[in-house]
């Protein structure tokens, strides 16, 4: 799918060069192994374990590792290793679903803006001022006490308060393309404003959007883990690596029971690493100058 | 330069406006109505309408957006529900907790990052290199609170060295030096999450940046004179590096209030952030959006010093 989409770039030759300049970068190797494997985990998580998501086994509470739960069991007598993996379903769910979501809205305004210009740029521009002034934390924690806190609800609130750097890259990006050539060739041809933005103008703005989509997948997993962490993100009984990382606040879990949260901070920890590794790839890939 | 502090002022007006817009929004949206609260729960339904006519919880919508307004530039961001006292002043009460705390991590991110970024720039593609970029990644891909917890376990309750949360050894009455040092103890954790998130993202930057300058023409120069290597790297491009620096530590103000939510809140440090938490928690809706706002305020404040401040380092910016 990503590769597809910076195949889509450019010519046969452009198309080698990135492919060879990424599978060059060990880190970003190493980075995109992990991830499908973490992605392929989530996907098969039926078929990875014989236990139910929610199945209790009250014959062994809060047991130890053990070749029966490999993870040990939580104090409901859950599996872990099970709600570890459905959790990934959730975890890395709602970060690319929020992704999706904050490109949709972040390349639309972000292209009118751009394209635009005059006073339609700037009320677009004083919005995106107005949303990066709420820290992300803080606002969201206030919306989640609003609206009440669920899978949608966060994909909703990290994906409205997160759209804010698209905008700018796209708005960037037409600003310096729309005075060019082809632009105005496409324009005497009678195109329309929207056929030009959308198959000439954003085309060319792929390259950093795809860098910037991939860091935000990063990003969401951190603050659904956050969120759902605080008790405001994804509930229970639905697992996601946040809430099982909430056991950790009582101290009798963190001093003595390390299988219940160790393992799923290590899952957040490792995928978004990996995530930013084939980030930092992609962007030397594709364009070793670029700054995001 | 004047030009463009003044049109840079002109532009934060209508940010102001919509961050007021938001919060007021927010105000609307809470359940419930933010007054039952306050009121005696045996007075009649009759004369429950009758005082939320003269509170004005049934105007226009537009009137209660101007009424509510012109109480918040007053300072009147309305009574919190759980300390029954004015939001500011409870605010004003825990700000300082989170200055200091969020003042030492920043310096502390300062201090490890702009000298680890200059060496990882001048090894480009050394060992030292790749160790600390891999380490930086290593502390964008950490959650703060996993990291915190971490460490509590390993140095707090394994160890016993330091203390597990809080900001001073309850019971005890400590004074002068003593009562110092038991808040540098309780401090030390919850500043080192707080800075490595900033500490991380400041050392890329500045890895980027100094690459950048050392490529310069004016490096190339001093080089061809033969000026020893070091003096290029401490004299000539790390004081056109730090200038611009400047404003990405100020820029990282506002990450670093959010950041101090989740970090507050594990070490029950009594700052805003573990403020705005319990507020949330037991839906304190006065108290949240007092803090909300003034964070929002703060926010933009320091994205305009940013700006300012970096017009001021490089006479080249023009207002677009």
């Amino acid at each position: 799918m990503l590769f597809y989409l910076i195949c889509l770039k450019g010519g046969r030759e452009l198309k080698h060069t990135i492919l060879r300049r990424f599978l060059k970068n060990k880190l970003a190797m190493i980075g995109f192994i992990f991830l499908t494997l973490f992605v392929l985990i989530a996907i098969f998580a039926p078929i990875l374990t014989t236990y139910a998501r929610d199945s209790i086994d009250l014959m062994s509470i809060e047991s130890y590792p053990s070749l029966k739960h490999l993870l040990g069991t939580d104090e409901l007598g859950r599996d872990v290793f099970t709600r570890l993996l459905y959790g990934g379903r959730v975890s890395l769910g709602v970060a690319v679903s929020a992704t999706v979501l904050q490109l949709f809205i972040g390349v639309t305004l972000g292209s009118i803006s751009g394209f635009y210009g005059r006073w339609i740029d700037n009320v677009i521009m004083r919005l995106v001022d107005t949303v990066m002034c709420f820290p992300f934390f803080v606002i969201a924690i206030t919306i989640a006490a609003v609206i009440g806190p669920s899978v949608w609800n966060i994909i909703l609130i990290i994906g409205l308060l997160q759209w804010t750097g698209v905008a700018r890259i796209v708005r960037a990006e037409i600003l310096s393309l729309k005075q060019s050539e082809f632009i105005e060739a496409a324009r005497a041809m009678g195109l329309s404003n929207f056929e030009i933005i959308f198959n000439h103008l954003l085309p060319n703005t792929l390259s950093p959007v795809i860098v910037n989509a991939t860091l935000s997948v990063a990003h969401g997993i951190l603050m659904e883990a956050g969120l759902s962490f605080l008790g405001l993100g994804v509930k229970q009984p639905q697992p996601s690596w946040g809430n099982i990382l909430s056991a950790a606040q009582s101290m009798r879990v963190l001093q003595y029971e390390w299988w219940l949260w160790i393992p799923a901070g290590l899952l957040v920890f490792l995928s978004v690493l990996s995530i930013n590794f084939v980030g930092d790839g992609l962007r030397d890939a594709l364009d070793p100058k670029m700054k995001i | 330069m004047k030009k463009y502090v003044f049109k840079r002022l002109i532009q934060t007006i209508p940010v102001l406006i919509g961050i007021s817009i938001i919060v007021f929004l927010l105000v609307k949206l809470q359940p419930g109505d933010p007054f039952s609260s306050m009121m005696d729960p045996n007075l009649s339904q009759e004369m429950k309408g009758k005082m939320l006519e003269q509170l004005g919880y049934n105007d226009p919508i537009l009137v209660q957006y101007f009424k509510w307004l012109l109480r918040a530039l007053q300072g009147d961001l309305g009574y919190s529900i759980q300390f029954k006292q004015s939001v500011l002043s409870v605010i004003g009460s825990r700000f300082g907790n989170t200055v200091i705390l969020s003042l030492c991590s920043m310096i502390i991110s300062i201090l490890i990052a702009i000298p680890c970024g200059v060496i990882s720039a001048t090894r480009q593609r050394t060992k030292t290199d790749y160790i600390v970029t891999i380490f930086a990644f290593m502390g964008l891909s950490i959650p703060s609170f996993f990291f915190g917890m971490l460490l509590i376990k390993v140095f707090s309750v394994d160890l016993g060295w330091l203390p597990i949360s809080g900001m001073v050894t309850t019971g005890v009455t400590l004074s002068g030096w003593a009562f110092a040092f038991d808040i540098a103890k309780h401090m030390l954790l919850p500043m080192i999450v707080l800075a490595l998130m900033n500490t991380a993202s400041l050392m890329r930057y500045t890895r980027s940046d100094m690459i950048e300058i050392l490529r310069t023409d004016y490096i190339r120069t001093a080089r061809s004179k033969g000026v020893r290597r070091r003096s290029i790297i401490y004299q000539h491009a790390l004081k056109n590096e730090l200038l611009p620096l400047i404003t990405v530590v100020t820029m990282q103000i506002p990450s670093l209030l959010s950041g101090a939510l989740l970090t507050e809140t594990i070490f029950v440090w009594p700052g805003i952030g573990r403020l705005n938490y319990n507020a949330v928690m037991s839906r304190d809706y006065p108290l949240i959006m007092g803090i909300v706002m003034m964070v929002a305020v703060i926010s933009l404040v320091t994205n305009l010093l940013a700006d300012i401040l970096y017009a001021v380092v490089d006479k080249r910016v023009k207002f677009d």
